[in-house]
């Protein structure tokens, strides 16, 4: 009987997804703000990268959320898995093989490098800082499965990331003070394609590479301290 | 391309599938991050590659590192 009314609902639900999507036309562009970034964009802000423009300048504010809400369940996974740190006796972990331990030796450096790669050319080629931010805590990631014994230190983690989430707002409040508006591009824009450009857009980006990579890479510390 | 497309478009409707059924949860973690990794191909292949990379290194790495984690410390079969 429940099997029966489970699956009546799915169907109900499918059928609404398929009605409501089949009147929109993929791949043809019928919103004017979408051209408007498309056409303005590079002149306005400065940034070669559209999505960037998007993200750090017109919609800024909305990043502001995005990373409050990383940074609200970081705090919340830490209050539940933070407070208790203690292996059980008898509990043996087992060591990681020749070839984990040497790829993953291999591999942290240039992880990190690209990961720093990708959020300070935010503004110029594909990617930005909740990217590059993901590929640095794959980074420690490895690291914790490779290297046994060695952790990232929780304070300076917490320092990174408070410093990362305060860059934002405090670029954001001075853009008030100076212009008109929250994150008002203050800093001169420079010449598209360079990477001293788009004024504050890479440094917001660089900011908020730094809180996520911290932020992620603190998550997994915590997951994994029980595990070692 | 289209074929490319299609075949990859069935490869990850198999491995989520998979996921589902397979008992060994560990086997269903890495058929979830195979979904992730084509889920960025196609990505690339629509002409988003940011999204193809966020969804690269959040939905196949870190996801996929965090459901080990938390398999090892659960129980590793299904009933």
């Amino acid at each position: 009987m429940r099997k029966l009314i489970s699956l009546i609902l799915l169907v109900i639900i499918a059928g609404g997804i398929v009605l409501s999507l089949k009147e929109i036309p993929f791949g043809i562009s019928k919103i004017k703000i979408g051209d408007y970034y498309i056409k303005k964009g590079i002149e306005e802000t400065g940034a070669t990268n559209i999505v960037t423009s998007v993200v750090v300048s017109y919609r800024g504010f909305d990043t502001l959320g995005e990373i409050t809400i990383l940074f609200t369940a970081a705090i919340g996974l830490s209050a539940v898995l933070g407070t208790y740190r203690k292996r059980k006796a008898g509990e043996k972990v087992e060591p990681p093989s020749f070839i984990v331990k040497t790829g993953c030796r291999f591999l942290f450096p240039i992880l990190l490098l690209v990961g720093a790669y990708i959020f300070i050319h935010g503004h110029l080629t594909p990617g930005g800082g909740f990217q590059g931010g993901a590929i640095i805590a794959s980074a420690f990631l490895l690291m914790y499965l490779g290297c046994e014994g060695k952790r990232i230190n929780e304070n300076t983690s917490i320092v990174v990331e408070v410093l990362g989430a305060l860059t934002f707002i405090v670029l954001g409040i001075i853009g008030l003070t100076i212009g008109k508006d929250f994150l008002f591009n203050f800093l001169p824009k420079g010449e598209p394609n360079t990477l001293l450009s788009a004024g504050i857009i890479p440094v917001i980006y660089i900011a908020i590479g730094f809180k996520v990579g911290s932020e992620l890479a603190g998550i997994i510390d915590h997951l994994i301290e029980k595990n070692q | 391309m289209e074929i490319v497309i299609l075949i990859l478009v069935f490869l990850m409707i198999v491995s989520a599938i998979a996921a589902l059924i397979f008992k060994d949860l560990m086997n269903a973690v890495i058929a979830s991050c195979v979904v992730s990794l084509i889920a960025a191909v196609l990505f690339y292949f629509l002409q988003a590659p940011d999204v193809a990379m966020a969804e690269a290194a959040i939905g196949a790495a870190l996801v996929t590192g965090i459901f080990v984690i938390a398999v090892k410390r659960t129980k590793r079969f299904e009933e």
